[in-house]
């Protein structure tokens, strides 16, 4: 009598979970490599000490151009302000396990609101140089434990041409200390084996206030709206995205799958809403906030750029989200696409549609759980504790201070 | 001041060419040039005064496909000319980008990056032998689209959707096959289950049946033993009275789902469908009324310019949401005016409030219900003529107001017919093909003069009449204009055939 009984609650409470698993639109947890740890709540996990720079170093810059606050390479002021109101804060800095340094070198803007990296060097060496005068933390690990957030095209490079950015190399004071950047690439100079990638800063309260109704049929196959030949800066083709850009343009032109052009529409968010793929290829550096929009609005993202590392890899599974194509497939993306099963897509779309990964891939104001500050910090809290091989015996040196071209020693 | 100096002169270059790096990058470091680099140069810029000259780029070319994979296509791209070369060739930028190295550097791995497949440079944009669209691939591609769009429904859209029985009373005459065909494809669209309903005037015929042969929906053709007058009110009468056999037909055969009522010449949108999933018993949605006015004279301009606005019947909300009134069509401005019989070339009117906007589920009409209202009246009690599906109900405020209160026009209502004496072919088809092809006056031939035979001639008179124009015409017009002439020739000869 008692196995029957307990057979029946049994059954009751599986109805009952079955009919609540129904209720809710169908997502998918997304379980990363280390476990979720999309949901990792990195309070108490560590602790962050940010140093209290000049104001030249941040307020001044952004108080000369505000513009900083919009772009995509916004992360770099976010994260600060963050981080001086989170509850990771601590103002002791012996008990801290992470230095953060404030300072937005990516803010110095042309008219036309592109960034100039050329006294980013020198900004950061000058504030390095505070740092390790004013407080002994620098000296006894020479960075180590110091993280530095530096969104721009190809992070801690300093430098938007990719072959220059090759020569220059990392900066050398920052050889020692962790990068969050947005650039990724397998086994490029600019990418350190120890580096967190973040996703650039897309506005998230734009993207929120341009939802369509969910049941707004997807209509359109693949999407994409962008240049194709950067015909400023290279005409012919060539050298910008690697010709990969001008392959997708030339090859799907005339394919009424394809509803790719150059224009700027003002439905350009409810279209990707309406879009099964959204074409995410490279440009001169291979992110771009095409990756966080087409999350946000649950378009499968196809990304066409070799050996990138995209945002919070450790944590996120993209090779079971995205569509990672080959630059020398391109001709053959139509077919790649539409033999994907259904069912495979079908997935895609359900792990997209999962709030968790939506959120991971903001910055919202005030943060919220879950968010890319919290994917940082996991990140940083996931690389203690500190080896013991960090801290320097006194008087030893590891970084070379007068490394690097000669125009990034002058002073700042 | 030094500072201010540089800064202006990166920006500058950065606005002129915002990818060449100001040379001052690479020329502070390398002070001495080797020779061979001196070399390259002075080639480089040989070849730079022979492209000038010349007006292209060979010598990104000759190296380009010297070093180049063979493998991948290459686009070679279209010559530019000379003035617009002259413009790019910014000595400069081409001193620091310096093609000539990257294309050397295009075969050997780039030395600082290391182990990686990636390489840095000029590439060639590859492109598939034949850039089109594959069939195949369409519709591959098109079966993705409705498996995600399906399981899009089953997510957000209508839970447990119901059947929809659409009611549509015809009649064969001209225009029968226009409106019944954008009836029939707005149904065969429709993603829910769809019993057709097709309520012929004058008894069943093969005209209506061929037509709703091809819908592939599943259809209950019912015929009605009268024919349909030729007055608008008359007909309006008859089409309740043969809806109302078309619902008796509902009751009889127990078909469960939401009756609606699809008049043959109505406009009907998709979200009307969806919309209609949530009645309960009985609701009503608006009904946009596009009146047509054949006659646009003076005094009918200042009429429409009282009301441009187009006229909306439907349910009327107080501010609870609740049903509260109806809005109907207004019929003053057009008093005396409107048509009286079908092929009256006046506005026609709509009745108060049509039976197009109002959908009902069909347990209303079933003899037992298991908890069937009590305010419907019973359709074999009623015999006469019920103008509209209010008559169907004892208390009409129990009607629920769809589409956010009536907010959201999902149908339009419109009204068109030809003239009563039109022929057309039976089921359009014509059969036997035409033994006369005369030209009609008022499309005369593309090229020809002005006169045109008016007798009726044979089939080879009517050749030969073509063959003269031809070559009246050949001697005058280019190779150009030939090629249509014997294209309209095989044209009528297809007509033939035909």
């Amino acid at each position: 009598m008692r196995e029957w009984s307990w057979g029946f609650l049994f059954i009751a409470l599986a109805f009952a979970s079955s009919i609540a698993a129904e209720r809710n639109p169908r997502t998918e947890r997304i379980s990363g490599s280390a476990g979720d740890v999309l949901e990792d709540d990195p309070v108490g996990k560590l602790k962050v000490y940010v140093y209290e720079l000049p104001s030249k170093y941040n307020k001044k810059i952004l108080q000369k151009d505000p513009r900083c606050l919009s772009h995509m390479f916004a992360a770099e002021i976010y994260m600060h302000r963050f981080l001086l109101s989170s509850p990771v804060r601590t103002l002791n800095p012996e008990e801290a396990d992470w230095f953060y340094i404030p300072i937005y070198a990516t803010c110095d803007l042309t008219p036309t609101g592109l960034p100039l990296p050329f006294k980013s060097p020198r900004m950061v060496r000058s504030a390095v140089q505070l740092i390790s005068s004013s407080w002994p933390y620098w000296n006894r690990t020479e960075g180590a434990d110091h993280f530095f957030v530096v969104p721009h095209d190809f992070g801690p490079c300093f430098h938007y041409q990719e072959e220059k950015a090759i020569e220059r190399g990392i900066l050398p004071i920052l050889q020692r200390a962790t990068l969050v950047q947005t650039f990724g690439q397998r086994n490029h100079v600019c990418l350190n084996d120890g580096s967190i990638t973040i996703p650039p800063y897309a506005p998230p309260q734009k993207m929120q206030a341009r939802k369509i109704p969910l049941d707004t049929p997807r209509s359109i196959f693949v999407y994409f709206r962008g240049l194709f030949y950067d015909v400023n800066n290279d005409p012919e083709g060539g050298y910008y995205a690697r010709g990969a850009r001008a392959a997708v343009w030339e090859n799907f032109k005339n394919n009424p799958l394809f509803d790719i052009s150059t224009e700027h529409p003002t439905t350009y968010y409810e279209d990707m809403q309406r879009a099964v793929f959204c074409l995410c290829p490279l440009g001169w550096a291979p992110w771009s906030p095409r990756l966080v929009e087409a999350v946000v609005f649950g378009c499968i993202p196809v990304i066409i750029a070799d050996d990138i590392v995209l945002p919070f890899a450790d944590a996120i599974p993209w090779e079971e989200i995205g569509v990672f194509v080959a630059e020398e497939d391109v001709p053959k993306l139509d077919t790649i696409l539409t033999s994907i099963p259904p069912e495979v897509i079908l997935r895609k779309q359900r792990l997209l549609a999962n709030p968790s990964m939506k959120r991971a891939m903001l910055f919202p104001q005030p943060a919220l759980p879950g968010d890319a500050f919290h994917q940082i910090l996991n990140g940083l809290a996931r690389k203690l504790p500190h080896q013991k091989s960090i801290y320097l015996k006194p008087g030893e040196k590891i970084l070379n201070w007068t490394a690097g071209p000669v125009g990034d020693l002058k002073p700042w | 001041m030094k500072l201010s100096a540089l800064h202006q002169s990166y920006l500058s270059r950065r606005s002129n060419s915002f990818r060449s790096s100001g040379p001052l990058d690479s020329s502070s470091d390398t002070g001495y040039k080797s020779p061979a680099a001196v070399f390259w140069l002075i080639l480089h810029g040989l070849c730079c005064l022979i492209s000038l000259v010349l007006g292209f780029r060979f010598s990104r070319l000759v190296f380009f496909f010297l070093f180049s994979t063979s493998s991948s296509n290459l686009y070679t791209p279209p010559f530019r000319s000379a003035v617009e070369l002259a413009k790019t060739l910014d000595v400069q930028s081409v001193l620091s980008s310096s093609p000539f190295a990257n294309n050397l550097r295009l075969p050997l791995p780039n030395k600082t990056a290391t182990n990686s497949r990636v390489v840095v440079g000029r590439h060639g944009i590859r492109i598939r032998p034949w850039p089109h669209p594959d069939p195949v691939e369409v519709i591959k591609a098109h079966q993705i689209l409705e498996r995600v769009q399906k399981e899009q429904r089953l997510q957000f859209g209508v839970k447990d959707p119901r059947a929809i029985i659409a009611v549509t009373p015809t009649y064969v005459r001209t225009f029968q096959a226009l409106h019944l065909t954008g009836v029939m494809h707005s149904l065969m669209v429709v993603p829910y289950d769809l019993i057709w309903i097709v309520v012929e005037a004058g008894g069943v015929s093969n005209e209506t049946a061929s037509l709703i042969a091809k819908s592939g929906l599943k259809t209950i053709h019912l015929g009605f033993n009268q024919r349909m007058p030729n007055s608008w009110d008359e007909r309006h009468k008859l089409e309740s009275k043969m809806r109302l056999h078309a619902l008796r037909i509902v009751r009889e055969k127990k078909l469960d789902g939401i009756v609606m009522f699809a008049d043959d010449s109505n406009m009907h949108s998709m979200e009307l469908f969806d919309e209609i999933q949530n009645v309960k018993w009985f609701g009503a949605v608006s009904v946009g009324i596009l009146a047509t006015s054949a006659n646009i004279d003076k005094s009918s301009d200042q009429e429409e310019e009282e009301n441009p606005i187009m006229p909306i019947q439907g349910p009327a909300c107080n501010a609870s949401s609740m049903l509260a009134g109806w809005h109907t069509f207004n019929t003053l401005p057009f008093a005396g005016k409107s048509a009286v019989n079908i092929d009256d070339r006046l506005t026609v009117l709509p009745r108060k409030l049509e039976w197009s906007g109002f959908v009902l589920n069909s347990r209303l009409l079933w003899k037992s219900g298991e908890d069937k209202p009590e305010w419907i009246k019973d359709i074999d009690k009623l015999d006469g003529d019920v103008e509209s599906p209010l008559g169907l109900i004892t208390e009409p405020l129990m009607v629920e107001p769809l589409g956010s209160c009536g907010r959201q026009v999902l149908l339009w209502w419109l009204r068109v017919e030809a003239r009563a004496d039109s022929k057309f072919p039976p089921r359009w088809i014509i059969d036997p093909p035409l033994d006369v092809t005369i030209p009609s006056k008022r499309t005369p031939w593309p090229d020809a003069p002005p006169e045109l035979p008016t007798k009726e001639k044979p089939e080879t008179g009517i050749q030969e009449s073509i063959v003269k124009h031809t070559t009246k015409t050949r001697t005058s017009r280019s190779k150009h204009r030939s090629k249509r002439k014997h294209e309209t020739r095989t044209d009528t000869g297809f007509d033939k055939s035909f």
